[in-house]
């Protein structure tokens, strides 16, 4: 057995000490025998220092002390085995290293002494290898240094545990949280700092990194909730990217955070809710729209304030729903309980299905399920009601599921169900499995208590069991039939008089116990049988077991009280058999009876009351499930399962009467200078999935009116907000995936077709710069006030790709040059510059432009944004009753919105009248897809013509936003698709900038197609005209002659646009396109191919 | 979180242990067999044991306890789930998941399981990462007897935002496969009728695919799936809106989805159960027959028919004569095994014969349930069908296959 203990060979080298110990302590980190300390030490301040030199002699024995001692049959020390480990160290090969480190690892989670290695690893891993340039080894070397169970360490775990949490590499930074635990297990002392630690890593935007930060919070500081409120949107919007096993922890803690942070959702429901007799009859969707309850909850209503559910609160239920579609059963469980303490009751019934998909899994999983969906059913029987058949139970299940699942079968009995439920019991009372057979009788006294309608029914069937052949079960009616009949002995005569009968065969103690106590309590339902039973109980006393005999004393108290004349004699010869019995506890009783019941000189006081003390009305006893209330546990967790706090439980708190500041989640926009590199880095760390943005969720006013809030179903529920002006995260995605799929399939016949159609109006497309300069002017300053009201919404919005450029001040000058100098056929639309995307008034945008265009350019012929496509017809004048409509799209930022795409309007009236009133009706868009109208265009003369500027967010698709527009007296529907070139903003980047990130898009998001440009088609501007007209991006500069580069972000996202072009003399070129939006990319490559090939 | 892993045979004996944390003594163990010899049976161990100072955590799998020591509050089905997924991990490293092959392959074992938990938290439970991280034993490795199985590659994977799937796969022949499994679960009452059936299904995939292939698989009638459980690679959304499964595989064999068809449609039952089992008071001999025959089959042959009944204790031994196929039953365990094989519609299968009874004691007032198992190739019997199967983002075309079969699940006749 030991053998199989210890890894063979190279991989468990027996933690030795003794031998080695001496020369490890000249090895001792803190001396750094290779001359001069590392320069890894150079971090640390003096004091620090002198902290870690102090102990530096008692290194090795501390070490030996604390690090756990190896087991006895190891203890042969090898210290030779570890000098190949430490040389393995010191190469510079990267495979030895980890592989050296894992081995280490590998012992020490064993619980091995590896103090002896403590040196080589701290002097080669700690503080070489926590440097190294490769992220995998630099995490591989904190995970070895913070197994390192000594508490000499702990400086310097803690120095590198803050160090890594800022690393550039996310899986660094995860090792990091990873580490926390370990540190404050080692020593709690270090709390406030690791807390700071886990701070600034609960700030950290992957997914990567989420999970395991939770963790750790869970860990060292699950009481800091305040530390979640900056992250908690961002936890919420992560939370379908974190792998499974940090999603449970992640959901675990938002429970307990929405718990404290918001109102309950049931508050409304609560007077349903203490009515405990009606909720167990009616399921709970007839009771809301019940009348009666309703008139209740609407007479509260007036005193409280209408609930309105927190955006936040809504946003965590939403994001957290998809989940209960994971494969993982822990998932689904942690989402289940969510919606079990979080939901508003309408909502929480989603979770029942896919609970009950979780019973075909593994039998332990069943276990954890059933206990869960025991209390639940309680609570929330008509959750299950609909699934009632999958509870049905099989000869096959083990007897622990067996048991659970009638617990569950008996929660959802009622009215309806009961005839099939109690058929399906008949079937179980006949299966080989006793213990379940006596389950199932117990569950069928409890059906009869529980409705009243079947009482008699059940209790027929428990007599007709009493005739069973086998003994258990008839035992087991008896004691069920008992506490049946306490409810209603009167009527019950004929059934006490059978149970009598039954003394005769019946074996089981508990039962005949049972039956003579009932005898006894009823004596005057069956004053005939009831001394003769006593005759025959007292004839066979002596052979009694102790249990019946106690009855059997019980029963002559009673019928000597009762009916003296018929057995006082009897009576007197049991006790007397009682009293000289082998057990002291009956002959206990036999004396105190005797001395109650039988008057005598000295105890007359007692015995005049004997009769209201043996023949007192007894409550029937309460026959409920062992599961009542016990989801005061947090479901899902393992007190819970077990009924017992279990250490280390987090309460789950109770809502608050008041709701606290829900303004602590905001996240401010940060300011510009911050967006340093690391910003950027990040960037490409993004969801790989999920593209939701961390807007603020829907505000919805749910729940003020429970009856539709229950009528609609949940998918209604989450998508009611859709129409609200910040509710796009989610339908977003959606329309987005839409959105790829249906363009993939077109866009083969529709781009091609698009793209000719474009080319032509190209060349009409020019000249009006003057005219939309004006129209842009008027709408943005319109939409400046619009945007005050929407600020606070804006400050929410954490993740706005803007705030990741920099600042476009820089972009916006050079953009101007180029379109100048570069152009030959083309004049840009407009001569606006492009405005910075903060709030800047489109005036000081004007002013800028004066200062700018003076401005010497920085980088020349870099970025060259130009007009894309010509005018394109909205509205042809034949159609338009004289009013013709033609856009372009200007590749300004829109100022109201930088998501939008802007798009100029330029209307010419060619009828005969003023047309009044030019407006945008109400638009029917798909959901994502928003319009920031134009100002409202009073009138246009015979002849004249304006231009207006509008907004689209297009949601990174090129999704027609159809939408009508309205004159006074006519109504036109129109439709524009934008080119996908159109959804994209240039970004300015360096060359090592643009490879770095290039270097992260690869892979599927890498898009790649050969073609051969014309011979009209190689000089260098005609390229990149090209490539500009076709897609609004920003030319990166470029080493070598041949290739061309161009970067931008979506408008909506922000999700970076990579394009490559490498071009060789002979006209053979190569075309690269990486984002992340791969339906962008593949477009986006169409496009440009079509374009230079030409 | 986790805490110390023990292996424990179902002869009560621990042969491998595994910390993440200080060593737990193995006598935390006591506690466990306490409660195994309170269960009788094996899976009636409760998959929770409290002990004064630890919680037990228990799986039961091809015979072996894993038994997960822990100390603090955690969600059990993570610790459980957790387990299974260390099994399957050993089941994908090893072909089988056995004591012996444990043992045989100890050096592996354990560097898995040290790459899965950190400090007791999971950190690489995808297969497609961890076989980066640790070789799989092969019959090289074993002659050359390398110390080690980790790889030289660094485990670029889990750096990867498409964590289940290896970088840098390269196949000559490129093929993807997907088996469309469904089974039936049903219990059929005494008169043939049916109490309740739902098909739980899944899509087991084989896909060796070279590079970051973009699959999607469109069904014909996606609105049958009532309930669904994706693997990670599903993109839920693209489901929502289409009913659409888009995904990038993970490399190798995966399950990429389970559903459900529930128990509100009718399920079409392809066999049926004719039986007379009968005891009588007077006689101590039984009467047992059964037949078996097709019924809903759409035209296809059920194979690999087995059925087995637990008898009741009473019996003592059974003398039967089978139609086709062959017999077994044990005595000791009062198993009743038949292995039909095909079954031919014009020649039913059937079981017939005696059972002698203890002498002396009354009938046993049970019928045994008939457990029935069988295979029909080529069909999904809830008619879903797979649309077609398309790949981005790669040039190559690739063999594309899929296969459907139905088979029983749970499902039982009472009698």
């Amino acid at each position: 057995m030991q053998r199989f203990l210890q890894l063979p060979g190279a991989v468990v080298r027996p933690g030795g000490r003794g031998a080695g110990a001496a020369d490890q302590e000249a090895a001792s980190p803190v001396l750094a025998p290779e001359g001069g300390p590392p320069p890894w030490y150079q971090a640390l301040q003096p004091e620090e220092l002198r902290w870690l030199q102090a102990p530096e002699e008692d290194t090795i024995p501390e070490a030996s002390l604390e690090g756990p001692g190896p087991e006895p049959g190891q203890s042969q020390s090898q210290p030779l085995r570890h000098d190949d480990l430490k040389e393995m160290l010191d190469t510079n090969k990267d495979s030895l290293k980890l592989e050296a480190m894992k081995r280490i690892v590998a012992m020490i989670a064993r619980g091995k002494n590896a103090s002896d290695l403590f040196p080589a690893v701290v002097k080669n891993v700690a503080c070489k290898n926590i440097e190294d340039p490769n992220q995998l080894i630099r995490a591989s070397a904190l995970r070895v240094l913070s197994s390192i169970r000594v508490p000499i360490i702990v400086p310097i775990m803690m120095l590198a545990i803050k160090e890594a949490a800022s690393d550039m590499s996310p899986y660094v930074r995860k090792t990091a949280a990873h580490a926390i635990p370990k540190l404050y297990s080692l020593d709690s002392d270090q709390k406030d700092q690791l807390i700071e630690v886990i701070e600034k890593l609960l700030a950290d935007k992957t997914t990567l990194v989420a999970g395991s930060v939770v963790m750790a919070f869970e860990e060292v500081c699950p009481e800091r909730i305040d530390l979640i409120h900056k992250n908690y949107r961002k936890l919420c919007n992560l939370l379908i990217d974190v792998e499974e096993w940090g999603q449970v922890v992640i959901i675990s803690m938002l429970t307990r955070y929405a718990r404290t942070q918001f109102l309950s959702p049931t508050q409304n429901e609560s007077l349903l809710e203490e009515n405990p007799e009606k909720a167990f009859y009616g399921s709970e969707e007839d009771e809301a729209k019940g009348p009666g309850s309703e008139e209740a909850t609407t007479a509260a209503l007036p005193a409280r304030k209408p609930y309105v559910m927190d955006p936040d609160h809504r946003l965590l239920l939403r994001n957290t729903k998809p989940l209960l579609q994971s494969r993982s059963a822990a998932v689904v469980m942690a989402v289940a309980q969510l919606y079990f303490h979080l939901a508003p009751k309408a909502e929480v019934g989603v979770i029942a299905k896919a609970l009950v998909r979780l019973l075909r899994s593994h039998s332990e999983v069943q276990y954890v399920v059933l206990q869960n969906v025991a209390t639940m059913s309680i609570k929330r029987r008509g959750m299950f009601e609909p699934y009632l058949k999958s509870f049905y139970i099989r000869s096959t299940d083990p007897t622990q599921i067996k048991i659970l699942k009638l617990e569950v079968l008996t929660n959802l009995a009622n009215e309806t169900n009961i005839p099939t439920v109690l058929r399906e019991f008949q079937t179980y009372i006949r299966s080989m499995d006793k213990d379940f057979v006596a389950a199932t009788i117990q569950a069928i006294g409890r059906c009869a208590t529980n409705i009243g309608r079947v009482r008699d029914t059940c209790l027929n069937g428990l007599v007709q069991l009493l005739s069973n052949r086998d003994e258990l079960v008839v035992a087991e009616s008896v004691v069920v039939i008992k506490k049946l009949l306490q409810m209603q002995p009167a009527q019950h005569g004929e059934i006490i008089k059978h149970l009598a009968k039954l003394t005769d065969n019946i074996q089981v103690p508990m039962a005949r116990a049972s039956i003579l106590w009932l005898i006894g309590e009823y004596c005057e339902h069956v004053p005939k049988i009831a001394p003769d039973v006593l005759r025959k109980m007292a004839k066979s006393f002596t052979a009694e077991e102790d249990i019946v005999k106690l009855q059997v004393i019980n029963l002559a108290a009673k019928l000597y009280l009762t009916n003296s004349k018929q057995t006082k004699l009897l009576t007197q010869y049991v006790l007397s058999l009682a009293k000289y019995d082998q057990n002291y506890d009956i002959r206990d009783r036999a004396r105190f009876t005797r001395q109650l019941i039988v008057p005598s000189e000295q105890g007359g006081a007692l015995s005049r009351h004997a009769k209201k003390l043996f023949l007192a009305p007894k409550p029937a006893p309460v026959l409920e499930s062992s599961f009542k209330d016990r989801d005061h546990f947090q479901l899902g967790s393992l007190s819970h399962l077990l009924n017992a706090k279990a250490t280390g439980y987090q309460e789950l708190p109770d809502w608050p009467e008041e709701a606290p500041d829900p303004s602590v989640r905001n996240v401010e926009v940060p300011e510009w200078t911050k967006c340093s590199n690391r910003e950027k880095r990040k960037e490409k760390e993004k969801p790989f999935y999920s593209d939701s943005e961390g807007e603020s969720g829907p505000t919805e006013s749910a729940d003020s009116d429970p009856e539709s809030e229950s009528a609609s179903d949940s998918k209604s529920s989450s998508e009611s907000g859709s129409g609200e002006s910040s509710s796009e995260s989610d339908s977003e995605d959606q329309e987005e995936e839409k959105g790829k799929s249906s363009e993939s399939e077109q866009s083969e016949e529709e781009s091609g077709k698009r793209k000719m159609k474009k080319r032509k109006k190209v060349a009409e497309g020019q000249g009006e710069g003057s005219s939309s300069d004006e129209g842009s002017d008027s709408s943005s300053s319109s939409s400046e006030s619009e945007r005050t009201s929407d600020t606070e919404e804006e400050q929410v919005e954490p993740d706005s790709w803007r705030k990741k450029t920099p600042p476009s001040s820089k972009s916006a000058p050079v953009a101007k040059e180029i379109s100048l100098l570069d152009l030959e056929d083309f004049t840009p639309p407009s001569v606006q510059p492009v405005s910075p995307p903060t709030i800047v008034s489109t005036s000081l945008a004007t002013d800028l432009e004066g200062l700018t265009l003076t401005d010497s350019p920085l980088v020349p012929s870099l970025l060259s944004p130009v007009s894309g496509v010509g005018r394109q017809e909205l509205l042809h004048r034949v159609a338009g009753e004289g009013l013709a409509v033609d856009y372009t799209f200007s590749r300004q930022p829109f100022s109201g919105d930088p998501h939008m795409v802007s798009v100029h309007i330029h209307f010419s009236n060619s009828s005969e009248t003023p047309i009044k009133g030019l407006h945008v009706g109400t638009p029917k868009l798909p959901p994502g897809i928003s319009i920031q109208e134009f100002p409202e265009i009073e009138s246009l003369a015979p002849g004249e013509s304006a231009t207006a500027v509008m907004g689209i967010n297009f949601c990174d698709s090129t999704q027609v936003a159809n939408f009508q527009l309205c004159t006074q007296t006519r109504q036109f529907y129109v439709s524009i698709q934008p080119p996908v070139g159109e959804l994209m903003a240039p970004v300015f980047m360096s060359e090592n900038e643009f490879k770095k990130e290039q270097g992260k898009l690869t892979g599927m998001s890498e898009i790649t197609e050969k073609l051969t440009l014309p011979d009209t088609c190689r000089s260098d501007h005609i390229v990149v005209q090209k490539v500009t007209t076709v897609a609004n991006l920003g030319r990166v500069p470029c080493g070598t002659s041949d290739e061309y580069r161009f970067a931008g972000r979506t408008l909506t996202s922000g999700s970076l646009v990579l394009l490559t072009l490498d071009a060789r003399p002979t006209g053979a070129a190569q075309l690269t396109v990486n984002s992340e939006k791969m339906v962008i990319g593949t477009m986006l490559v169409k496009d440009v191919v079509q374009a230079l090939t030409q | 979180m986790i805490h110390s892993l023990f292996l424990i045979n179902s002869s009560g004996d621990i042969f491998l242990e595994k910390h993440w944390k200080s060593v737990v003594s193995r006598s935390v163990c006591d506690y466990f067999f306490e409660a195994q010899e309170r269960a009788t049976e094996a899976e009636n161990v409760p998959p929770v044991i409290p002990t004064p100072h630890h919680y037990l955590l228990s799986v039961y799998r091809h015979k072996i306890f894993f038994v997960a020591v822990i100390q603090t509050e955690v969600p059990p089905l993570f610790v459980i789930e957790f387990l299974h997924r260390v099994v399957d991990t050993f089941q994908d490293y090893f072909g089988v998941c056995s004591e012996p092959v444990i043992k045989d392959n100890v050096v592996v074992v354990y560097e898995v399981l040290e790459e899965m938990l950190d400090n007791g938290f999971p950190l690489a439970t995808e297969s497609n990462i961890l076989k980066e991280l640790i070789k799989p034993p092969t019959i090289l490795r074993t002659v050359v007897n390398r110390s080690t199985n980790v790889g030289d590659q660094l485990p670029t994977g889990q750096l990867s935002v498409v964590p289940w799937r290896r970088t840098g796969v390269k196949y000559t022949n490129n093929e993807a496969y997907f088996d469309v499994i469904e089974e039936i679960d049903a219990i059929i009452d005494k008169s043939g009728s049916t109490i309740t059936a739902e098909i739980q299904g899944v899509i087991d995939a084989c896909v060796k695919l070279t590079g970051m292939p973009d699959l999607t698989l469109s069904f014909m009638n996606p609105r049958l799936l009532d309930d669904v459980s994706f693997h990670p690679c599903v993109r839920f959304k693209r489901w929502e809106s289409e009913r659409i499964l888009s995904f990038i595989p993970p490399d190798g064999n995966f399950r990429l989805l389970s559903y459900h068809v529930s128990a509100q449609n009718l399920v079409a039952i392809p066999v049926y159960v004719k039986h007379n089992i009968s005891f009588r008071d007077s006689s101590s001999l039984g009467r047992f027959e059964i037949t078996v025959g097709p019924k809903q089959t759409m035209g296809k042959t059920i194979e690999g028919v087995i059925v087995t009944s637990q008898m009741p204790k009473g019996v003592l031994n059974m003398s039967l004569t089978p139609s086709q196929g062959t017999h077994t039953f044990d005595p000791v365990t009062k198993m009743l095994s038949w292995d039909v094989g095909k079954i031919n519609p014009q020649k039913l299968p059937s079981l017939k014969g005696t059972m002698s009874l203890q002498a002396g004691a009354s009938k046993p007032d049970e019928n045994p349930t008939i457990n029935l198992h069988f295979k029909i190739q080529q069909l999904a019997i809830s008619g879903l069908k797979v649309n077609r199967l398309d790949m981005y983002g790669e040039k190559y075309k690739p063999f594309k296959g899929i296969k459907y079969m139905t088979k029983a699940g749970k499902f039982q006749v009472r009698t």
